[in-house]
């Protein structure tokens, strides 16, 4: 498993309510990527990435991460999604699971020099009165007339009122390639 | 932490344009993302080039709903990106609200930029959403946002580049 603490740090100081917490890749060898240690200095977080799998078996739509904080992998998280893969669109919600997922994020391992891109966003992750709501836009594009792209928008519940201190991206089917990019930003609230 | 989302460049239209470009793009960051508020004179797809290139290199995948119905729409080996089908008429106080992320702008990959667009009318309208592929290894110093069909994006349309840089 691949852990990235969020230390990173810069004596450059600019106003700014968007600041870069820390940044993993993926080493081919891991299929998670885990930011821990996360100040609650910010109002809502943000996670921006390119992703490829190992793998060369997965559709596009197979492409997700399975989202959980804090460790906990019961079944105290809720999703949805509405995707299209070129030529229908589709939607699909489930209760009680083990994660959130976000899906259509990576491109297969063939396709290594086209990845798949996705934003999420998580809202009130300091909070420990709310349950915490995340949603995500994540797609991929091989230029195929077929199947072999999709756009999905994705949302997730985690029913837990604690603050999110770790997050951690398990990817649905491979590693995260060494190409992988995914970068974690915080966003500020109004002093 | 290091700060980030710094505004690079914004355009106001004072007349009517064709495109909107944001040129000599530093490799600073690591994304860029494009905001664009815009108006079309009559019904047009709004579109992108990178770099100035009009060969057949840009694909997308396409996900957009009516207000009745969610349907999906691809096209290949086309000649310019795709970000949404305005047909908000200068005449109209509804704007199209777009945004354009390019992810790892300057990296050694193929291109892929997410676009997100709302063009709402009350009572008629879509949200699309859309991932695009640019088939270029290349480094990105320009973005060229067009008024496809021959129309032009209308006075006050404002497009702002931002870059987004990762620790």
């Amino acid at each position: 498993m691949a852990r990235i603490l969020g230390t990173i740090a810069s004596s450059f100081e600019a106003a700014s309510a968007f600041e870069s917490i820390a940044t993993a890749t993926g080493t081919g060898s891991s299929g998670t990527i885990t930011f821990s240690s996360i100040p609650s200095t910010y109002q809502h977080l943000q996670i921006r990435g390119i992703t490829r799998t190992t793998t060369n078996t997965p559709e596009p739509g197979n492409t997700f991460w399975d989202v959980t904080f804090n460790s906990d992998t019961g079944a105290n998280y809720a999703r949805h999604r509405i995707n299209g893969n070129g030529s229908s669109a589709g939607a699909l919600g489930e209760s009680s699971q083990n994660a959130c997922r976000i899906y259509s994020v990576g491109s297969r391992g063939t396709e290594n020099d086209r990845m798949g891109a996705c934003i999420l966003d998580i809202h009130d992750y300091a909070s420990t009165s709310k349950y915490k709501t995340v949603r995500a836009i994540g797609g991929i594009n091989v230029n195929a007339a077929s199947t072999n792209g999709e756009i999905s928008s994705s949302s997730g519940l985690w029913m837990n009122t604690s603050a999110v201190t770790s997050i951690t991206l398990t990817i649905g089917s491979g590693n995260f390639a060494s190409n992988t990019q995914i970068a974690l930003y915080g966003i500020k609230g109004a002093a | 932490m290091p700060a980030t989302y710094e505004p690079i460049a914004t355009t106001t239209l004072g007349s009517a344009a064709s495109s909107i470009s944001f040129s000599s793009i530093s490799s600073a960051y690591t994304d860029l993302r494009v905001v664009l508020v815009c108006q079309t004179a009559s019904n047009a797809n709004i579109a992108f080039r990178l770099n100035s290139d009009t060969g057949t290199n840009y694909s997308y995948t396409l996900l957009y709903g009516t207000g009745t119905s969610a349907a999906s729409f691809r096209d290949t080996s086309i000649t310019r990106g795709y970000i949404i089908a305005a047909d908000n008429a200068a005449t109209s106080p509804n704007w199209n609200l777009c945004t354009m992320d390019i992810f790892s702008y300057a990296g050694s990959t193929n291109k892929t930029i997410l676009t997100n667009g709302s063009n709402d009318k009350n009572g008629s309208g879509t949200v699309e959403a859309a991932v695009n592929l640019w088939r270029n290894a290349s480094a990105i110093n320009s973005v060229t946002l067009l008024a496809w069909n021959g129309v032009n994006f209308n006075t006050d349309t404002t497009a702002t580049l931002y870059g987004i840089k990762a620790a």
